[in-house]
């Protein structure tokens, strides 16, 4: 029999060697971080031929491995701050990631209102400390490349507590911002356990210069207890050479209202993975996403939820517009357990093409092991339609606002879903620039 | 005045304005009646811009600019409002979003100051009562959920609110019950006026009972056929089309 030697590229071999070299000097266990390696040992970054990554090639679009970040200094870290600008008119507790650091040595956590407690990814993985005992126990993200990828690597980020009950009158609000002169790598870690009947809205956004190639990949964990209220909003406004990868999951308990959307313009190439654990029932989620792609963007927005208990309702709701030689992926896929009975599911994906070498790839996934549930799903592709065109025109519209008019009340509906209206103001006003900068 | 001159205008090899020349004065309301299959429809979205034809021969001209060198939306701002037989629905588009698109839009184009909202507020809700158009409406995505006569009563309302000085009415009577014909007839005859003049298409007299037009042209085989004053609809109601369908063929 012929020996089958598989060829490494040039990121695999790097970042095999980045993680021999590295592994001393990371916190906590490392047998851990060996064992979420172990997958990428055998078998490398996942490709098109593996079908969870057959629109998200990694081994092509990652060419080589960047270098983990350096602890940003104090003047990159003041240069990074005035970039942070996509949420700044929302009043938030806000924790704020410079390079995939936690910057600031923690200054901000100081006007923490009692109820939320924060600690240092780092200081957590060092310490032993106790919650992390619920990192990466979604079952239905086990096994996940790029998960698993960020454990290996995880350096910092951070475990954040909101109290049983408590319900912070703003947001809080992780900005991860990016500086400095080369390109780099992250891998970030937030753990948010929301105690039982707390309630409580989690911004997040990504924001940095183009011209740096980073590859950014953070990880945001929810644990969250009985009866208590998420709201998670992303905004990915990364440079336009980025890669971006990131992992959402979510372990919800019963009567659990859970909602997560990300808004994605930036990047050059994006994948925003959604894995989320229906545990107790009556638990409503509601995951959306909004990807607005030009030039020779390419954005992945894969998701699974898990039904495991009866009495749950679930609503996917994904828009994508496309421009220039853009290509948008969706794959969503619902489980429906054997028991979850009573089940209500329902996804959908919309994508707008605006331009002939724009290309969008639909992949709805129902899997259903129960026989009393309501599930669908929907997908559509289209082009602007020229008798809407033609209306708003003869009205006195130029082509170009008409246009405007159309793409965003196209991107509406997720956007209309955000309850808070500081937040869901200051998304209308990205998709506004968008646009402005489309015309 | 609306001049139109020797239009010729296919679609897909289909010949369907074969030479029609008319003429609408200031202050004119011209009614054009025909056939189904005639060409009206497609003479209202010649004039408007519709990119969907192509134009042979001919030219149209308002106040001496040629309308058929301009975009739909220089025709809008030009003074050109086509009331459309279907109107549109658009969801996610607030009604009030989109008025105060357009009217700034042509106010822009026009090199006037923008309008502000609460202007835009009082302009709109005035134009609303002659027209009885709830107020809810108008917080409502543009048409979506109207019924018929409601969107057509939008129509006029976006007429009021635009001032233009060419209306086109294409079928603005159909689909309507006798009362709405009523109210969009009175909405149009208020903004009658010296200085607008209105092309009305419609099939059938009774519409023009309420509009009641300077005069009225028989259109037939993408042509003007006949032209004479108000008397011309009744004699047409009384004896159909079947005089022209023969004299175009």
């Amino acid at each position: 029999m012929t020996e089958v030697t598989q060829i490494r590229t040039a990121a695999e071999t790097g970042l095999g060697d980045l993680f021999d070299r590295l592994k001393g000097g990371l916190p906590g266990d490392v047998a851990i971080r060996e064992a979420a390696l172990a997958g990428f040992r055998e078998r490398g970054l996942p490709h098109r031929r593996v079908e969870e990554f057959k629109y998200f090639d990694l081994r092509a679009l990652m060419r080589e491995a960047a270098p983990p970040a350096e602890r940003p200094n104090a003047t990159e870290i003041a240069k990074a701050f005035n970039q942070a600008k996509a949420f700044a008119s929302v009043p938030a507790y806000r924790l704020t990631f410079v390079n995939g650091h936690l910057a600031a040595s923690l200054k901000e956590a100081e006007s923490f209102p009692s109820g939320i407690e924060v600690v240092p990814f780092e200081q957590a993985l060092g310490e032993g400390h106790p919650l992390l005992a619920s990192l990466g126990r979604v079952e239905v993200a086990q096994g996940n490349p790029i998960l698993e990828l960020n454990t290996a690597f995880m350096n910092d980020g951070a475990v954040i507590r909101v109290a049983a009950g408590a319900t912070p009158d703003q947001p809080i609000a992780l900005r991860f911002v990016s500086a400095g002169e080369t390109a780099f790598s992250t891998a970030t870690r937030v753990l948010v356990v929301v105690e039982a009947g707390a309630k409580v809205t989690l911004i997040e956004s990504h924001e940095g210069p183009d011209g740096l190639a980073n590859q950014t990949n953070t990880a945001v964990e929810f644990v969250v207890g009985d009866g208590a209220s998420v709201d998670h909003v992303r905004f990915n406004g990364e440079g336009a050479d980025v890669l971006s990868l990131s992992t959402i999951t979510a372990t919800l308990g019963a009567d659990v209202s859970f909602s997560t959307h990300n808004a994605l313009i930036g990047s050059a190439a994006a994948r925003h993975q959604v894995f989320l654990a229906c545990k107790g029932e009556n638990s409503t989620v509601r995951i959306d996403g909004i990807s607005l792609l030009r030039g020779r963007q390419h954005a992945d927005a894969t998701l699974v939820v898990d039904h495991a208990v009866p009495h749950c309702t679930s609503r996917e709701t994904f828009k994508t517009i496309l421009d220039g030689e853009t290509t948008g992926v969706f794959q969503g896929k619902i489980v429906v357990r054997p028991h979850a009975q009573k089940t209500d599911g329902g996804m959908k994906s919309d994508a707008l093409l605006l331009s002939e070498r724009a290309s969008m790839n639909n992949k709805p996934e129902l899997e259903i092991f129960a026989d009393d549930v309501v599930c669908g799903h929907g997908a559509t592709c289209g082009a602007l339609d020229d008798e809407l065109l033609f209306y708003l025109k003869s009205r006195g519209l130029p082509k170009a606002e008409a246009e405007s008019l159309l793409l965003q009340a196209f991107v509406g509906p997720p956007i209309e879903a955000i309850e808070h209206e500081g937040v869901r103001d200051a998304l209308v006003g990205r998709v506004e620039e968008w646009l402005a900068a489309r015309r | 005045m609306l001049e139109i001159n020797n239009l010729t205008v296919q679609i897909e090899d289909n010949r369907i304005l074969n030479g029609l020349s008319l003429k609408v004065a200031d202050g004119e309301v011209a009614a054009i009646m025909g056939p189904n299959g005639s060409g009206k429809s497609t003479l209202s979205y010649v004039i408007a811009g519709k990119e969907d034809y192509e134009v042979l021969d001919g030219e149209i001209l308002l106040d001496g600019q040629n309308l058929l060198e301009m975009e739909a939306d220089e025709r809008a701002a030009a003074g050109v409002f086509l009331a459309f037989q279907y109107p549109l629905e658009i969801p996610g588009v607030g009604t009030m979003t989109f008025l105060k698109a357009a009217l700034n839009a042509q106010r822009r184009a026009r090199g006037e100051d923008e309008l502000t909202t609460p202007d835009l507020i009082k302009r709109v809700n005035a134009a609303g009562e002659t027209l009885e158009i709830k107020k809810d409406f108008l917080k409502r995505a543009l048409n979506v959920g109207f019924s018929g006569g409601e969107k057509k009563r939008m129509e006029i309302l976006q007429m009021a609110l635009l001032e233009p000085k060419f209306c086109i009415l294409d079928e603005t009577d159909s689909g309507l019950d006798i009362d709405a014909l009523r109210i969009v007839s009175e909405g149009v005859n208020t903004l009658r006026s010296k200085d607008r003049s209105f092309l009305v298409i419609t099939h059938y007299q009774r519409l023009l009972n309420h509009i009641v037009p300077d005069t009225v042209h028989v259109m037939a085989n993408g042509r003007i056929v006949k032209s004479g004053g108000k008397e011309l609809a009744l004699e047409l109601e009384a004896n159909g089309y079947a005089d022209y369908r023969q004299e175009a063929a």
